[in-house]
């Protein structure tokens, strides 16, 4: 592991104009960065310079700026590539969001499913199971749900200990020789658990299932290494990491998307096409149907650029002091109580808990009037809330640009809701 | 933000002590809503006898104010006449799609002017709105022909 410095977050948050931006007369603290995070100047100017200066459909066009648009876009996938150490920039597919990226894999394998003449890997018959966990968000549960209903095949998951921690005893009931397919959350968005993944790979490899993370909350705010990990797909979605909405990624090994039948279909993705049949284009054009986010992936690649700069060693070592400072802090709120670990060890800097007796959609109001942005609700994430016997929790959640004054604000701002609801 | 025209005491009042709370019966038409970017949730039970709403009873969780909102609901609708409760669901559903511009007419609405401020938050009018919601539906299906006699 490299040396970590401390990031020098007054220069981040100069980068980022609307952490100026004044809620009533107090500015912004904004803890929401786990729905979404916000943008440096650095991305917002690569998106305006593209647009004004290289706007132009990519691989259709001959003319200069057709050639300038397509260069940053695959210049684009090469940056992502590298960066999550994938060894082919090829293995990068840019979709919409995480939730399209899953889509795209579930939808694999019921395209599959219906060809007798897919590659096996992607077949499903009654029988075969299905793994997720019980901490996914909705994005990683309900396409495997759906996937499950469609096939035939079962789907199980892997359940959640009081601590917030994933139930690893219970990895080789859950995952057996039926196991096709085990996807599982990197970084849970409710919880803020970083779950270790090398005891669920080594059992889905030992069963042959193939085996992937949804690595929203992982990729914007730990090192995260594809090569490393000994997965075969992740998902992960550009607006959470410092990029443009409207772009995320799938990336998976070479010779599954090549197995892989498309999702979408239609312009750019095909080969030949006749008016009785159509033949693919390789991967990642083949998942790539329709005009893609141009301008988003000069966003992306600036985003990446810029989080490479800060060092996703050094962004790791921020927000594992700000996780153990605010849990630390809200500990010592009245009636609060912590809903996933709460220690800062294997966990982000999102917290998420309930105040006794006050409902999180008053706490927000609340926190609002003080211009501390969180979120309240289910944050997409229902049987984690049933797990715990909540039906909404209010959640916090740091990035690079914050600091430990504005955890500071939340908790003298949660000291208001109980004054107001006392 | 202003958060005392938000939280009104009067709304404070009815979230902490909710009128006509709980499940009761005979009922004719039950209704379940939930608001499904909160988790809110109300079962909504709607009693009607002859012309007139014998009870409305309810079991709900939610925030102060949607809990606030059916306890003011009950007391507005639970022994009015069915035009005149269905009367004040149109008027205060008026209300809240006013964005702050209305203020309600307090000799109809009563206590539920006191709701006028939640109108300029649109992330907070579904949960004004979801007893009443629940309500409107339930005396729908109270009045499914095969239900009640009309
Ligand atoms: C763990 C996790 N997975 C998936 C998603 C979905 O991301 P998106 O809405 O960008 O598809 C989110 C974010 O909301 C998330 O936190």
């Amino acid at each position: 592991m490299e040396a970590v410095t401390k990031l020098d977050v007054e220069a981040i948050r100069a980068d980022f104009p609307i952490l100026q931006r004044r809620i009533g007369d107090r500015a912004i603290a904004y803890l929401d960065s786990a729905a979404t995070s916000q943008k440096p100047v650095q991305v917002v100017e690569a998106m305006r310079r593209f647009t004004e200066h290289s706007n132009a459909n990519i691989s259709r066009s001959v003319h200069t700026l057709g050639a300038e648009a397509t260069e940053a876009y695959e210049g684009a996938r090469a940056r992502v590539a590298a960066f999550i150490g994938a060894p082919s920039a090829n293995e990068v597919v840019f979709t919409k969001n995480s939730t399209e990226s899953i889509n795209l894999l579930a939808y694999a394998f019921q395209n599959a499913t219906l060809d007798p003449h897919a590659d096996p890997r992607f077949r499903l018959a009654p029988g075969d199971e299905i793994v997720v966990t019980e901490m996914e968000h909705h994005a990683n549960l309900i396409p495997w749900q759906q996937l499950a209903q469609r096939t035939g095949a079962t789907l199980k998951w892997i359940g959640i200990t009081d601590h917030g921690r994933l139930d690893l005893e219970s990895i080789p009931e859950v995952i057996t020789e039926r196991t096709r397919v085990v996807s599982f959350t990197h970084v849970a968005n409710l919880l803020g658990t970083v779950n270790p993944t090398s005891q669920i790979t080594a059992r889905a490899r030992e069963v042959g299932a193939l085996v992937g993370l949804d690595a929203s909350q992982s990729v914007p705010h730990i090192p995260v290494n594809v090569a490393e990990l000994g997965v075969d797909f992740i998902a992960f979605t550009g607006h959470k990491m410092l990029g443009p909405t409207g772009i995320g990624v799938l990336w998976a090994k070479a010779d599954l998307l090549d197995a892989m039948p498309p999702f979408l279909t239609g312009g750019s993705m095909i080969k030949t096409v006749t008016m009785e049949r159509t033949t693919f284009a390789d991967a990642p054009a083949k998942f790539e149907a329709g005009t893609p986010p141009i301008a988003e992936s000069v966003g992306l690649a600036a985003a990446v650029d810029y989080l490479d700069k800060l060092g996703m060693e050094n962004v790791r070592a921020h927000e594992k002091e700000l996780a153990g400072y605010m849990l630390e802090r809200l500990e010592t709120v009245d009636g609060l109580a912590i809903v996933g670990p709460r220690v800062p060890i294997g966990r982000s800097a999102t917290v998420s808990f309930t105040l006794d007796g006050v409902h999180p959609h008053d706490v927000g109001q609340v926190l609002d009037a003080e211009a501390v942005a969180v979120r309240v609700g289910h944050h997409c994430a229902k049987p984690t809330c049933d797990r715990f016997g909540v039906n909404a929790t209010t959640r916090a959640s740091a990035y690079v640009y914050n600091t430990h004054e504005e955890i500071d604000r939340l908790v003298e701002a949660l000291g208001k809701v109980r004054k107001v609801f006392g | 933000m202003n958060l005392d025209e938000l939280y009104q005491e009067v709304i404070l009042d009815h979230y902490k002590h909710p009128r006509g709370a709980g499940l009761r019966e005979p009922y004719e038409g039950e209704s379940h809503q939930v608001n499904p970017t909160c988790g809110d949730e109300i079962t909504l039970r709607v009693h009607v006898d002859g012309d007139t709403i014998g009870d409305v009873s309810y079991d709900n969780v939610g925030c102060s104010i949607s809990k606030a909102s059916a306890s003011v609901m009950y007391e507005l609708v639970n022994g009015a006449t069915v035009d005149d409760a269905l009367a004040r669901l149109a008027e205060f559903t008026e209300l809240m799609n006013s964005k702050g511009q209305a203020e309600g007419d307090e000799e109809t609405l009563e206590d539920a002017v006191a709701f006028a401020g939640v109108s300029k938050y649109p992330m907070r009018v579904k949960c004004a709105l979801l007893g009443w919601m629940a309500f409107k539906d339930a005396l729908v299906r109270a009045s499914t022909p095969g239900r009640t006699e009309a």
